[in-house]
């Protein structure tokens, strides 16, 4: 056993500056905000105490409404349709397709691009005049018109199926990880007492994929939270602010908007939104792996 | 080895819907792609999926060095060089880190250790906008505002948490017998760690490389609010270039210069994209 004194201060030594660094960056920085928030703070930081006044302001701004609004149809479609589109893409490749390899890297390659490199072609696909629009017209449609991105009750929709096209390849990985720790004797079980294979999936498999759907949905809600690059590069948060989400809100008051504690206010509620998903989760994460 | 299935109708009908997908995953890259082949009198007038006439690498040549962000047109060369300025040491600092706080968190547990992790593990999920209005002070007070030096220590302090939890878990599975044996060797903390851990720990080096890599090249929020005029990293440049408006919007140009700061990561994707799926899962489930 390791018993020398050395043994006993060195590892936290090691581990110290990492612990001093990320747990002041994550927690302090937090705080700070916090304070920020119940501040006077405009244009420069100002530590004058109004209490819960820069709150008030927030939920009285419409614009933090609509963005309230876009987060909700964005997070409700991203998330619903990219988990139902990754789950179907894991069963369809979970049949012994010979290209299954070269498939699965073509599902995912967009997760390894920026939201800004993909939102920047998309603008253009989807741009009325130039891209789809155009396509469809030489198609012989001459009057088919798409012009949703400028459109600003339709613009939202389209951040949502850039959205859904970057990350279902994600979900499909997380998922297909799933389907190949399931044990096959009980699907060969089921295929001897004369099952079909989509009773089977949707009686055995998907039920069994539980704990997968679990950590799926946790993740792709905060990524739906946190959403910001996309919607820069995409619109802008426009037409107008047509499409703002809370992380493009926070980043225009702070930033340019010159409402320091207004922003700090947005930055608080977005924690607690992310915090109320993500804590249980992984405090059931961690537990689980103590046994 | 189990036989194939026959080529049943239905079985023509998935292969079907999986070409299908992969062809809606592929068309946004191949339209970029071609695009940034074209002239813009070649996009005017021809299809948004035709191949195109006469490749060029003009609309290229103009991305990197002559397209405009805003009022300056010297092209995305400088952006793409900052993002290199600052890849390189925060994908090396933070992995290092992470396999020394790795292997403290699995090897030599200490009371108060596993708590400590689950408090730094939020910072894999939080939202960084809570961080942004403090750091920017503090980035002021430290000199560092608007440097790469400042953003190199915003991508350290974000990518701790993440390093650590791929080495950790990565670690753990090794066998504390492996530890003790050499403990009573005489062996020392730094012995271990370099002669047995370190020499076995290729993969999960490799995973964490590529993925802070990947985050880190491709991040826009620190980049577009703690960097400078001098400092702006490459999505920032991209950004900035896509969204001016111009009397005559040059797609072909836009496109380019997508490719341009997209091919890096999707190089390191090609390459060993099985390690970055690795990361992908790792980050959302435990290992």
């Amino acid at each position: 056993m390791p018993s020398s004194a050395r043994t006993l201060w060195l590892p936290k030594l090691v581990i110290a500056p990492s612990f001093a660094l990320s747990l002041l960056f994550i927690y302090g920085l937090m705080a700070w905000n916090g304070v920020l928030s119940l501040s006077a703070s405009r244009m420069l930081p100002n530590y004058e105490f109004v209490g819960l006044a820069q709150y008030e302001a927030l939920f009285e701004s419409e614009r933090w409404w609509v963005a309230l609004r876009n987060l909700g149809i964005f997070g409700g479609l991203f998330v619903g349709g990219g988990m139902a589109l990754g789950l179907l893409l894991a069963i369809l490749l979970d049949q012994k397709i010979r290209l299954e390899g070269l498939l699965r890297t073509i599902y995912l390659y967009p997760m390894a691009l920026s939201f800004i490199v993909t939102g920047t072609a998309w603008k253009w696909i989807l741009n009325p005049g130039q891209g789809l629009e155009h396509l469809v017209q030489e198609w012989g449609f001459t009057d088919f018109s798409f012009g949703w991105l400028v459109d600003p009750d339709m613009a939202i929709y389209c951040v949502v199926i850039a959205g859904i096209w970057q990350s279902a390849g994600f979900v499909m990985a997380l998922f297909l990880a799933g389907l190949r720790g399931i044990d096959d004797s009980i699907i060969k079980a089921a295929q001897v007492d004369g099952a079909s294979l989509p009773r089977i999936y949707w009686r055995i498999i998907i039920p069994s994929l539980r704990p997968v759907f679990f950590s799926t949905l946790m993740v792709v809600s905060h990524l739906a939270i946190k959403s910001f690059d996309l919607v820069m590069a995409l619109t802008a948060g426009g037409p107008g602010y047509a499409t703002d989400l809370p992380a493009t809100f926070m980043y225009t008051m702070a930033f340019s908007r010159g409402q320091i504690g207004l922003g700090a206010a947005s930055a608080t509620v977005m924690l607690a939104t992310v915090a109320a998903i993500v804590v249980p989760y992984l405090y059931s994460e961690l537990r689980g792996a103590r046994r | 080895m189990m036989s194939r299935p026959q080529l049943s109708p239905a079985r023509l009908l998935l292969l079907a819907a999986l070409l299908l997908f992969a062809l809606f995953f592929l068309t946004p890259l191949y339209v970029m792609l071609s695009a940034s082949l074209k002239s813009m009198d070649e996009i005017r007038n021809s299809s948004l999926l035709a191949l195109p006439a006469s490749p060029s690498l003009q609309a290229w040549a103009t991305a990197w060095s002559a397209s405009c962000t805003g009022t300056d047109c010297g092209g995305l060369k400088p952006f793409f060089l900052n993002s290199l300025l600052m890849v390189l040491p925060a994908v090396g600092i933070s992995t290092a880190l992470g396999a020394l706080n790795g292997y403290v968190l699995s090897k030599w547990r200490f009371r108060g250790s596993e708590l400590l992790f689950a408090l730094m593990l939020f910072g894999v999920f939080m939202p960084m906008q809570v961080v942004l209005l403090p750091m920017s002070q503090v980035l002021g007070w430290l000199g560092l505002a608007s440097s790469v030096w400042g953003l190199i220590l915003v991508h350290v302090a974000a990518g701790i948490p993440s390093t650590t939890l791929f080495f950790r878990n990565y670690y753990a599975g090794l066998p504390d017998e492996l530890i003790k044996a050499a403990t009573l060797d005489g062996a020392s903390f730094w012995q271990i760690f370099r002669r047995i851990v370190l020499p076995l720990s290729t993969p999960i080096l490799v995973v964490t490389l590529i993925w802070q890599f990947t985050n880190i090249w491709n991040d826009f929020l620190y980049g577009v609010v703690f960097s400078g005029a001098d400092s702006k990293p490459i999505t920032v440049g991209l950004n900035n270039l896509a969204n001016t408006s111009s009397s005559v919007k040059e797609y072909n140009v836009d496109m380019a210069a997508a490719m341009i700061a997209g091919l890096p990561t999707l190089l390191v994707y090609a390459l060993a994209g099985k390690y970055f799926v690795r990361g992908l899962t790792a980050g959302a489930v435990k290992g």
